[in-house]
């Protein structure tokens, strides 16, 4: 064979070789998007689920061992809403399945700047519009949990997390993390199931309404209803929990739109208890359902 | 040149010939990726594709490659595989995925599928390049795994996920140790490695 050497083949073969390895990339990347796609629904609806502590109390395992229809099975009591953080109002105009908070906070249009923050989160911008989450028992419209989106910047990497509340929104339910890149063993160490559960059923707020979570520095002093065990060689790690559970707690995060569920949910209790026989009814039917949901999975 | 023999494509580059052992490429990910067996595992399994099939493709056109832009096409392909295997990983094997994170796009960058593309699959026939990039992925994984066994059971006391010492933050006995979940302890284990291959294998000892 000739050396193929000449200008012309030389141009020839990179033409050919590039459409070679492109139309490979590209048919790849085209065949396994819808896969990858629900991965990455699914993902994030596990880590909600778990966050909010609902696939430990249905199944008793944590929701990155539950299969696809339990996933799903759970998931229908999850209800997605968007929310402007300034006024706490709901945003109706973008669509919550196809909002990306993480797209907005980089776009200056979609986000604010955080300046001099009471809590520093360690990232410039956050965005406007944050999507959260209402956790309802099915056939129910009572809101049992709020799930707000959490981030901020700990040692090497920020924390991207959700963090669950009770009805009476002062009492977390769960905290969990989905991403974050700290060193595995001390700061990664947020992932341990066994200081997760510390958070369930702190409180968030002191008696003057200040966000006053924290991760204590060593063990967690007795009877502190805010404080969790520090994490041992992860001091900054810890900071950062500390600070972005504050900020998202307080005014310059979800406290305005917290302040409106509070209002909205006192409302509904106080209507309830004009109406008793309609609060009795929904009782009997959340009951009932109470008993199906957890016989499906059981049966498979 | 005399045909290689397969046996030793294939099997030469595990130990004899390893290519992080003796050759000392590819050390970055390795450094990097170790902390668990299981992602290990899959690293390694990436890789074997990724040489293999690079250097069967670079092969297969190697009369056809023009002497100067060689290396931007072996490059090119190398990169292409790369893509591929990082979708096909994002598509079935999520959660793995999202722990390998840019480390899989490393790959491109990996010395090892270069060094093969160039130095063996130019030279010689498909299938034997094939074999020649599955040995010396091999090669390189059973290093990753070596690695990732002592630090999977030394930092987190464990092995495949499983609890073999029970840690101390759970109740148990076993204080972890910290250094083993640092990058730099894979430094460590690789040393003592090529230590111990080149005691056995003192041919390998390179003059001082």
């Amino acid at each position: 064979m000739s050396q193929p050497d000449s200008t012309m083949k030389t141009i020839v073969t990179a033409t050919i070789l590039c459409v070679v390895c492109s139309f490979a990339v590209s048919a790849a990347a085209v065949a396994l998007r819808p896969m990858q796609e629900e991965n990455k629904v699914l993902d994030r609806q596990r880590n909600i689920l778990d966050a909010a502590g609902l696939s430990l109390g249905e199944f008793g395992k944590p929701a990155a061992e539950l299969d696809k229809e339990q996933i799903e099975a759970l998931w229908a009591w999850v209800s997605p809403e968007l929310v402007d953080l300034e006024t706490g109002e709901v945003n109706a105009d973008l669509d919550p399945e196809k909002y990306e908070p993480r797209e907005a906070a980089k776009k200056d249009e979609d986000s604010i700047e955080i300046t001099d923050p009471q809590f520093d989160i360690g990232v410039p911008r956050r965005e406007k519009v944050a999507r959260v989450y209402y956790v309802k028992k099915p056939g129910s419209e009572k809101i049992e949990m709020v799930v707000l989106p959490v981030y901020g910047k700990g040692l090497w990497s920020t924390l991207y997390g959700y963090m669950a509340l009770k009805n009476d929104l002062e009492t977390i339910a769960g905290l969990t993390f989905y991403e974050h890149a700290e060193t595995p063993g001390l700061g990664g160490e947020v992932d341990n199931t066994k200081w997760k559960a510390q958070w369930v059923g702190n409180k968030l707020y002191d008696t003057d309404g200040n966000p006053a979570a924290r991760v204590a520095k060593g063990p967690a002093p007795d009877g502190d209803e805010f404080a969790v065990d520090g994490l041992s060689g992860a001091t900054i790690t810890c900071r950062g929990v500390t600070n972005l559970v504050r900020y998202w707690a307080g005014p310059n995060g979800y406290g305005p739109f917290l302040d409106k569920v509070k209002k909205r949910l006192t409302g509904d209790a106080s209507a309830e208890a004009d109406q008793p026989e309609s609060s009795v009814e929904s009782g009997v039917e959340q009951y009932d359902i109470d008993n199906v949901g957890p016989k499906e999975p059981v049966g498979e | 040149m005399a045909a290689p023999k397969v046996g030793k494509v294939l099997f030469g580059p595990v130990i004899d010939n390893n290519p992080i052992a003796l050759q000392i490429l590819g050390i970055c990910s390795a450094l990097a990726v170790t902390t668990s067996i299981q992602v290990s595992i899959v690293m390694s399994l990436a890789v074997i594709a990724v040489t293999g099939c690079s250097n069967a493709a670079v092969s297969s056109i190697r009369h056809y490659i023009p002497g100067s832009i060689r290396i931007i096409v072996q490059m090119t392909v190398i990169a292409s595989l790369v893509i591929v295997v990082d979708q096909v990983l994002k598509a079935y094997m999520y959660d793995i995925s999202k722990q390998l994170s840019v480390f899989v796009g490393l790959i491109i960058t990996n010395c090892i599928v270069m060094g093969r593309a160039e130095g063996f699959a130019m030279k010689n026939g498909v299938w034997i390049s094939f074999l020649d990039g599955i040995g010396n992925g091999m090669g390189y994984g059973l290093v990753l795994i070596v690695v990732a066994f002592f630090r999977e059971l030394f930092g987190s006391g464990s092995l495949l996920g499983f609890e073999l010492f029970q840690l101390d933050r759970n109740d148990g006995w076993y204080n972890p140790n910290n250094l083993m979940l640092l990058p730099p302890s894979a430094f460590f284990i690789i040393g003592f490695m090529i230590w111990v291959i080149r005691l056995n294998k003192p041919e390998q000892i390179e003059e001082a």
